[in-house]
């Protein structure tokens, strides 16, 4: 396929690198904001007089920011950044639309995130969750979301390459899907144009359905299917491996896009929810741990041959380290869909605990994988300034995620049998509030946990800057071919 | 002619155009239907629109973040119902846009908080939670009692929601502002207010102006009292 012709060729586009460093850039400036403001609000669950400023600092107004800034703003600047990188060197094409139009969508973004927070401060708020932006914010987001869009496929329609990589039909999957959820379960009739206040079109059961379709699947196809694409991508080219299975990543895609949309009433079990509805949503969550594992062993499997390069490239041990957070959460997940561990599970601490290992473990850390290998690149370094904090960044974080999501499962499971605990005479055993107090030392656990994964960013950022403060050399060997090896069987 | 994948791996907007219609399946076939299905919604009396004064404290609760740490929706769980009430129903919900479910308990579940405590606990509690409830999480609400309720557009919110499809009248939305200042006023004659909405709940309004809290109060007053379980039958819940 890639001959030494088509190297030649290759060096003479000129990629836009400037949006992909602008984008790791606020990666890494959102990552640090996002995490820094999870352990705050951690810290007012543990110590409730840190709710010390309210409104502006309650848990109820801060904890859309922190979830805003790590999905969309650390996460969401993590995956434009990528997919711009990752289809122009597989696609051998300069970015489609020019500097404006990724200037537009990186400023136009940024603009988004940055009046989202303030508007959750400020008290505006839709109350769907992961979907908080009032309508003006939204019709903003869907403005600059057709632009990525037009920028993405442009680009691979001038592709110089006769195939389209794998890992852009996933980021493609994610920007149509994304548009498609985003649309239809933000539809709402605004009091009137100059008011930020609106009333959601659907009510009830049917809102809740709707908002959960588009909740389960912003983990869906936000930080699952474009995270694989990363996966994909930065996998292969840091190991210096074809993808292990190019047969198992075509089946692996479309079973996956196809089963993960139906699995959103999980999140509705036992509720006023149809009964029909909540079974089929229940199938197809445990129907979803195969295409799940599928992608997790042709991430890991690729690996065949090169493991020993875990031991010196600190970045591939942390995308391989989150395949393995992958394939954990994608276990979870199908058993806490199941209604009966769901009747326990449900509103308990269980549910931040799954979702803490899939973001922290899998988007986290195959983040930092793919940034640790871009940073060098970008900006023309041999290498990172230290493996030795690259390493200590990961065990830091590490063991911030086990201190998090174990803490979590004790807690979750211990809140969710106190509440249907029995006493002998055949009356409830406790108050709702003894549950609070007995699951105190795991909230305090819990925040440790975080303390440690924000450590592990901020060492992170020392590394990187000094990367590039230090002197510049020519850009390392492997990114002369933007190609990873062509797949076993292609 | 056998189809290749090489085709979709060539085609950009193929590839786009089947990866669409892959994922909108899942969501036409469980959405779709439970805008048509007959008895996805019980045929229950009692559920009415909220007051014009319940729903001003409604998008406080919203504009809070209390469905982060506070569900409304008992689930049909024995546990559940022995320390909530009833299990809720698809209908009690039905005039609610946005829903407010929740996902998670931090604090208990409010579904049919309505009259389980007074209007003067709820005030404490919401100033100082630590005071009704000492080893609680909860932030400190107090400074929306010193917040007065911005109401003189409440028929605009009254009128976005008949557009949604609540069913208001033009009575109600002719007597909005009325209705808020009668349900904040114990002394008020409530007979008109009581027509309108059946068991809306009074709150002892306790400063020169009508507060963000007064509004909160009211609302969380009627959770889920609007149904009478007594006189409905287990048929008519059967779905």
């Amino acid at each position: 396929m890639a001959e030494s012709a088509g190297y030649v060729a290759a060096s003479a586009i000129r990629y836009n690198d400037d949006v992909v460093k602008k984008f790791v850039i606020a990666t890494m400036f959102w990552g640090i904001v996002g995490m820094a403001v999870g352990v705050f609000i951690a810290a007012e669950l543990a110590w409730p007089s840190l709710n010390f400023w309210p409104p502006y600092l309650n848990f109820g107004r801060i904890r859309p920011v922190h979830t805003s800034a790590v999905i969309f703003a650390f996460g969401g600047s993590a995956l434009l950044g990528t997919s711009f990188h990752v289809v122009q060197r597989t696609c051998r094409a300069r970015l489609f639309g020019g500097t404006a139009l990724a200037n537009f969508i990186f400023w136009g973004y940024q603009f988004f995130i940055v009046m989202a927070a303030l508007s959750y401060v400020l008290g505006f708020s839709k109350s769907r969750e992961y979907a908080e932006p009032e309508w003006h914010l939204d019709v903003w987001l869907v403005i600059v979301w057709v632009a990525y869009l037009i920028a993405f496929t442009g680009t691979v329609l001038r592709r110089t390459e006769p195939h389209i990589y794998v890992a852009n039909w996933f980021y493609l999957s994610f920007i149509i899907t994304i548009a498609m959820l985003v649309i239809v379960n933000n539809l709402a009739i605004p009091v009137s144009i100059y008011a930020a206040k609106s009333y959601s079109v659907f009510s009830g059961a049917q809102d809740a359905l709707v908002q959960w379709w588009y909740g389960h699947n912003a983990v869906g196809f936000f930080l699952t299917v474009p995270f694989l694409g990363m996966m994909y991508y930065f996998i292969p080219k840091a190991a210096n491996r074809p993808i292990y299975s190019y047969r198992l990543s075509i089946v692996h895609f479309w079973s996956l896009i196809f089963i993960y949309i139906w699995a959103g009433p999980h999140h509705l079990h036992w509720t006023a929810l149809p009964d029909w509805t909540q079974t089929v949503g229940e199938a197809f969550s445990v129907m979803l741990w195969m295409p799940s594992w599928g992608g997790m062993i042709n991430g890991l499997m690729t690996l065949s041959g090169a493991w020993d390069k875990l031991r010196t490239d600190p970045g591939l041990r942390f995308s391989v380290t989150s395949v393995g957070f992958y394939g954990m959460a994608t276990f979870e997940g199908p058993v806490m869909s199941v209604r009966t561990v769901n009747a326990l599970s449900h509103y308990t601490d269980w549910g931040i605990g799954h979702v803490h290992s899939g973001s922290l473990g899998w988007v986290a850390m195959i983040s930092f994988g793919a940034i640790y290998y871009l940073v060098p690149n970008l900006w023309g370094r041999s290498g990172l300034y230290s493996h030795r904090l690259a390493a200590w960044h990961y065990w830091i974080s590490t063991l911030g995620i086990v201190l998090y999501i174990s803490a979590m499962w004790v807690a979750g499971i211990m809140e969710g049998l106190m509440w249907r605990a029995y006493d002998t005479q055949g009356f409830l055993q406790y108050s709702f509030i003894e549950s609070i107090n007995a699951v105190h030392p795991l909230f305090i656990i819990r925040w440790l946990g975080g303390v440690f994964f924000l450590a592990g960013i901020l060492i992170m950022a020392y590394n990187l800057i000094m990367t590039v403060r230090s002197p510049r050399t020519a850009a390392r060997a492997t990114d002369i071919s933007g190609l990873p090896l062509p797949a076993v069987g292609d | 002619m056998a189809f290749r994948h090489e085709t979709l791996e060539k085609n950009v907007i193929l590839l786009l155009v089947l990866s669409l219609l892959v994922v909108t399946i899942g969501g036409m076939v469980e959405i779709i239907p439970q805008f048509f299905v007959e008895n996805t919604i019980e045929h229950v009396k009692g559920v009415r629109p909220y007051s014009p004064l319940e729903l001003a404290g409604r998008n406080i609760y919203i504009r809070e973040g209390c469905y982060l740490c506070h569900s409304q929706q008992i689930r049909a769980l024995r546990d559940e119902i022995e320390r909530y009430g009833h299990y809720s129903l698809a209908a009690e919900s039905m005039y609610d846009h946005p829903f407010q479910w929740g996902s998670k308990r931090i604090g208990p579940d409010l579904a049919r908080v309505g009259g389980k405590y007074s209007n003067d606990w709820h005030y404490a509690h919401l100033r100082n939670p630590q005071s009704m409830v000492p080893e609680s999480l909860m932030p400190r609400y107090a400074f929306l009692d010193e917040t007065p309720l911005s109401y003189d557009r409440i028929a605009d919110d009254l009128r976005t929601n008949i557009a949604v499809g609540v069913p208001y009248t033009k009575d109600d939305i002719a007597n909005a502002i009325a209705d808020v200042e009668s349900e904040a006023n114990p002394d008020a004659d409530h007979a008109a207010l009581l027509k309108r909405y059946p068991k809306a709940v009074v709150v002892s309004k306790t400063g020169p102006y009508i507060s963000e809290m007064d509004a909160l109060v009211a609302y969380l007053q009627m959770l889920g009292t609007l149904v009478d379980f007594a006189d409905t039958s287990e048929e008519k819940l059967d779905r």
